[in-house]
């Protein structure tokens, strides 16, 4: 009996390795600058986290079969040192793994959160809110018009809460539900929330950063690839939760500014 | 019941009933509603978050805070009596119906009587949320997810509330809860008709959820037709 459960162990091991050795789930595609360096640090911890758990496992099914079938009797024998040492060394084991994902992991972090984005970056004002995302370009006089929360009107398509009728600023301030950006170009997302916690995750650009009421929040980042992506939010946030996603057009410069005309003509 | 007071009752009915026969042959109230100046652009509604419903718009559509027709023509202006005509004790049998389809309310504007059924659809294949935000009336919101039956609500007292759903931000509409029977929402010509109005002085009231309400007074003399023209200023911003 006591084989046969070293068996079963010995096959539930590699059956949940094989399809992380085997790359069976693959990444999705990667278009930004950073993405790379958060993709070796995920695979250096998988590596890292699958050898310790294969090795657990197949040392506990080695001892389960050496061992099982042992006659009554017998005086266990202890390791040398007893169970102090052992949890010391299992301290200093995974302490030690720990760290070196902690310190190898922290350059992945740093390029994306503890460095400044470019002086000459496109800011962007992005918006979370109960159950949409919105964002704001500045116009065609590059300065974003002060908010009103009192003015948030949805209803009339001020989901900002701009006031043009006071602000000059405001009037060429250009709002959507998309977040069209350039390919190749640094972003700077300026982020707040209009009512509840929220995120911003797009998993092709590697970036998932919370909205929290009350913080003005920012990411920065360079998408390498056109196309369409989905912006997600990934914190529960309400009802609507499971609904609230945007989608991030990644354009060439030409087809970006293009976009941009259209959509400033339509304020 | 006695025979006298038999006899009161059925005079009083008969009375009643003469009283409301009078309505179809007494005057009408109708004219336009228009605006001057330069009123607020609406925007194109980007619905790409909800598939379901951004497929039912060839072209997207606008918000409705403003809706103009031909000639300075202004549409959803509720115009209704004020003052002057009764109450009506009894609300109307037959509900006011409000639906949600490709995540937009039609009507914009819905008007219907206090006590009056209303009959809120979902023909959507996405949940809604919907959401009045009265301020002298109890307020409430309820979820609807597609193929559910209609929620019926009433309202208890006359108000103008503004409605919203909690799940897409865009949407937008309103109810205008009236004491009486005597209203009209004016449509794409501007133009609103209320008949059946008994001999008196009333005051007739046009109502716009932007650019707020005026009243005029007219007195009905017999089975005349009197027009009045609401005129509002409208701004850019």
């Amino acid at each position: 009996m006591g084989k046969f459960f070293a068996v079963i162990l010995t096959l539930i091991a590699l059956a949940s390795a094989y399809p992380i050795l085997t790359h069976m789930y693959v990444q999705p595609v990667d278009i930004s600058t950073h993405g790379h360096a958060i993709d070796e640090q995920l695979s250096d911890t998988m590596a890292e986290a699958g050898f310790a758990f294969l090795g657990a496992q197949l040392l506990l099914a080695f001892f389960v079969w050496k061992y099982s079938s042992r006659k009554n009797g017998v005086k266990v024998k202890h390791l040398p040192g007893g169970a102090k040492l052992m949890v010391a060394t299992a301290f200093i084991f995974v302490g030690t793994e720990v760290l070196a994902l902690g310190v190898l992991g922290q350059k992945a972090w740093a390029e994306v959160y503890f460095t400044a984005p470019k002086p000459d970056a496109l800011q962007v004002q992005a918006q979370a809110g109960q159950f949409a995302f919105y964002f704001r370009y500045p116009g065609a006089d590059e300065k974003f018009a002060p908010l009103h929360p009192d003015k948030i009107d949805e209803g009339n398509g001020n989901y900002f809460g701009l006031d043009p009728a006071n602000d000059v600023e405001a009037r060429d301030d250009i709002v959507t539900a998309e977040l069209a950006i350039p390919v190749n170009r640094e972003i700077h997302l300026l982020m707040h929330a209009k009512d509840v916690g929220h995120s911003f995750y797009v998993r092709e650009l590697r970036i998932q950063q919370d909205f929290v009421p009350g913080l003005d929040l920012s990411v920065h980042f360079t998408a390498t690839k056109t196309g369409k992506y989905e912006i997600v939010c990934t914190q529960l946030c309400g009802l609507g939760h499971y609904n609230m996603k945007a989608y991030l057009n990644v354009l060439s410069q030409e087809d970006f500014d293009k976009w941009l005309k259209e959509k400033a003509s339509e304020q | 019941m006695g025979i006298k007071q038999g006899f009161v009752a059925g005079v009083a009915v008969l009375v009643v009933s003469a009283a409301l026969y009078a309505g179809p042959s007494g005057g009408t109230i109708s004219g336009k509603v228009t605006y001057e100046g330069t009123p607020a652009k609406q925007k194109p509604i980007d619905m790409s978050k909800e598939p379901s419903c951004a497929q039912q718009h060839a072209t997207p559509i606008t918000t409705e805070t403003v809706v103009t027709g031909p000639n300075n023509a202004l549409e959803n202006v509720v115009v209704y009596i004020s003052a002057g005509a009764p109450d009506d004790s009894t609300a109307p049998g037959q509900p006011a119906k409000f639906t949600q389809k490709g995540c937009q309310y039609l009507p914009h504007v819905l008007a219907f009587e206090v006590n009056q059924t209303l009959e809120i659809a979902n023909d959507d294949q996405t949940s809604h949320n919907i959401h009045p935000l009265p301020k002298v009336n109890r307020e409430w919101n309820k979820s609807q997810p597609p193929g559910t039956p209609p929620i019926s609500e009433k309202y208890d007292k006359p108000e103008f509330i503004p409605v919203k759903c909690n799940i897409h931000p865009w949407m937008h509409g309103n109810f205008a809860v009236l004491k009486n029977s005597h209203y009209a929402v004016s449509q794409g010509e501007g133009s609103f008709t209320l008949p059946n109005l008994p001999p008196g002085k009333y005051t007739i009231t046009a109502w716009h959820e932007s650019y707020g309400d005026q009243s005029q007074e007219v007195t009905i003399t017999g089975s005349e037709t009197k027009t009045v023209n609401f005129v509002f200023k409208a701004k850019p911003y």
